[in-house]
């Protein structure tokens, strides 16, 4: 892995943390209805997008992906379009509430809200890669708590059968809004599911980018290969509440997120990089300033952005 | 040209397509082997192959799930749900995703997916075997919802449903599956979704209905022809989108309109219809409308007599034919 990967990982890590801060800033500044945070999954996203073939395989994720889209290439712009319910947002016009990610050009499949649907969707998007063999795989994005419904435990079992190129890569935050996972599930681990399904559940730290790289990259191997699915669990934690409506003081002690916080992902990656000169000082302060301005730029561009005209409401029910 | 039934005029289009088309798979549950429980797929996979049309796993939510990214990831899905009665496990994969891509995603994704389901009763099929159930979707804005009632609009429907770039749910009445038979012709033609049609030209009332039931309105209409009641007979094909002219065109000509279905009364496309009439063609009418369904239970019984008692049959239409002219 050479110098350059690593930093450019550190950077989209660091640009989703900062336009993540922004998000949050605009909403209390009642400039933003509403916000999905990434903050705390940077690493398991990133890492996790570094090792596909970004913009050709297809990734289905869901609300809690924004470092994810960002590695994948969508622009601060484009998200922060997303946020502001925009007429040029490319994830829905402004239709869709914030962190319902869609956009065909990087193959960013469009999301709903209801949880584990979209597994069953990256297992057909690997079924058509398979029947038109166009190389591609394809990785859905869950949290752990929506391992409890059906269609997850569906979506496994389609893809192992018909050994689909698929991944399947859990963001386990331990927490369900506010359900821990020992009230989601009775062991201890999301990757035990895998065994009933015939292939190989894989648990990794999800606050290390690297570690959520080399599974990935395995996973994605075995997929090409036509040995079918692979189930990771990334455990990771979020350091801030579900949404911006959310109260996470009500269901998480302070203790326990100052204990996670010890290793935040950006804290943690950024040391390692300094310390073994893979980082300069000078080339963090340089990635800082061009993330502040990026993110500067985003803010300033989607708040001129033009709002949907109400004319539009009744476009694309259908082909047209 | 050939004569054949309902169920084989729905193969030969799937074959017909399949080989016009590489993109396009079937699956569902025992579509390959067995060819289907009804065998509407019989013989496909031997042609096809297994890469084309597949046994999937018994769950439903996954056949309609897998069948959404695969039609965005470039293939033309065609997967069938053994009984309309087993969809709902599905639904949400239906209403809330597929029905709604294109729309949330302002235009960037589309589904060209059709969804082939047998319906309806008759066949002591009971509670979860003779459901119909195609209100329910009607009333979903981005799906398209099409119920052939000949062996002949089968097949040009279904051809039309395949090249279709919007989700289209068909729905075949399995008592005509080897009931119905018609002149076909070899050659692929389409016929438009959203066209009604008028199966029987007549001046004293106008029967708007569709499925199954125009075969039963038809054989109404021959039992009234010889008491001298002239019977116009429009089929819907679709029911969503509904032929409103062509529901208007047919109210004013004859003042009087029976609206016939087998799904339950209430919530039924026929209170769609008769609002239509009663919005843009009231002062034509010579006669309230009159509304003939099944009746506003969960769903068809199986003992014979329940079974009879819920179906609308031939019988049941000539007689409310004949209130309705009298009025």
């Amino acid at each position: 892995m050479t110098p350059e990967f690593q930093k450019d990982i550190y950077y989209h890590m660091a640009l989703a943390r900062a336009v993540d801060d922004r998000m949050w800033i605009l909403n209390r500044q009642g400039r933003a209805p509403v916000v999905y945070s990434s903050n705390g999954h940077e690493a398991a996203q990133v890492g996790s997008a570094f090792a596909l073939n970004r913009g050709e395989d297809w990734i289905v994720p869901y609300y809690r992906d924004l470092a994810l889209v960002l590695a994948y290439g969508m622009t601060p712009r484009e998200v922060m379009l997303h946020l502001l319910g925009k007429a040029e947002d490319p994830n829905s016009g402004g239709r869709q509430m914030p962190a319902h990610w869609g956009l065909h050009r990087l193959h960013i499949m469009t999301t709903g809200s209801v949880v584990a649907t979209q597994d069953i969707h990256a297992a057909g998007l690997a079924l058509a890669s398979k029947v038109l063999k166009d190389g591609r795989v394809s990785v859905a994005y869950f949290g752990e708590g929506s391992t409890s419904q059906g269609e997850f435990h569906e979506a496994l079992n389609f893809a192992s059968v018909h050994k689909l190129p698929v991944i399947f890569f859990c963001e386990n935050n331990g927490y369900a809004i506010s359900v821990p996972a020992r009230k989601q599930m009775a062991v201890m681990d999301v990757a035990a599911r895998a065994s009933g399904y015939g292939m190989p559940g894989v648990i990794v730290d999800g606050n290390d980018p690297l570690k959520v790289y080399e599974v990935t990259k395995l996973a994605r191997e075995r997929a090409l290969a036509g040995d079918g699915p692979t189930l990771i669990e990334a455990k990771t934690y979020r350091f801030v509440p579900h949404s911006s409506d959310d109260d996470d003081r009500v269901y998480r002690s302070r203790e326990e997120v100052a204990e996670w916080k010890k290793r935040d992902p950006l804290v943690t990656f950024e040391k390692y990089l300094l310390d073994n000169q893979i980082l300069s000082s000078e080339e963090l302060t340089a990635m800082q300033q061009k993330i502040k301005d990026a993110v500067n730029d985003a803010t300033d561009y989607a708040e001129k952005a033009a709002l949907p005209d109400p004319s539009t409401l009744g476009l694309y029910v259908y082909h047209q | 040209m050939a004569v054949m039934t309902y169920l084989e005029a729905i193969r030969e289009t799937l074959r017909q397509e399949l080989r016009r088309d590489d993109r396009m798979i079937i699956y569902g549950e025992d579509v390959g082997v067995r060819g289907g429980v009804f065998r509407v797929t019989e013989g496909l996979q031997a042609e096809f192959g297994e890469d084309r049309v597949i046994d999937s796993p018994l769950a439903e939510a996954a056949i309609v799930g897998t069948a959404i990214g695969a039609a965005i990831n470039g293939l033309r899905p065609v997967p069938e749900i053994e009984f309309a009665d087993f969809i709902f496990p599905a639904i949400n994969q239906i209403v809330q995703e597929a029905a709604r891509i294109r729309y949330r995603s302002n235009g960037d994704f589309g589904v060209p997916l059709v969804i082939r389901a047998p319906f309806g009763g008759g066949v002591h099929g009971a509670l979860y075997h003779s459901q119909s159930v195609e209100a329910l979707f009607a009333h979903v804005p981005g799906l398209k919802v099409v119920i052939p009632g000949t062996p002949y609009d089968a097949k040009g429907l279904l051809a039309s449903a395949i090249q279709d770039e919007d989700p289209v749910l068909y729905f075949e009445h399995k008592a005509a599956y080897r009931s119905l038979k018609g002149e076909v012709p070899d050659e692929r033609y389409l016929i438009p979704i959203g066209k009604a049609d008028v199966k029987r030209q007549g001046n004293d009332l106008s029967i708007i209905t569709y499925g199954l039931m125009v075969s039963y309105a038809q054989r109404a209409a021959e039992t009234l022809e010889k008491e001298g009641i002239s019977v116009e007979i429009l089929d819907l094909r679709s029911i969503r989108p509904l032929d409103g002219e062509a529901i208007l065109e047919t109210a004013k000509k004859t003042g009087k309109v029976l609206i016939v279905h087998e799904d339950n009364l209430t919530g039924g496309i026929g209170g769609e219809v008769s609002a239509l009439i009663a919005e843009h063609a009231l002062f034509y009418l010579d006669a309230p409308i009159v509304r003939l369904a099944g009746p506003d239970v969960p769903a068809m019984p199986y003992s014979p007599p329940l079974e009879h008692a819920f179906m609308v049959t031939p019988d049941k239409i000539a007689e409310a034919s004949r209130n309705l002219a009298k009025f």
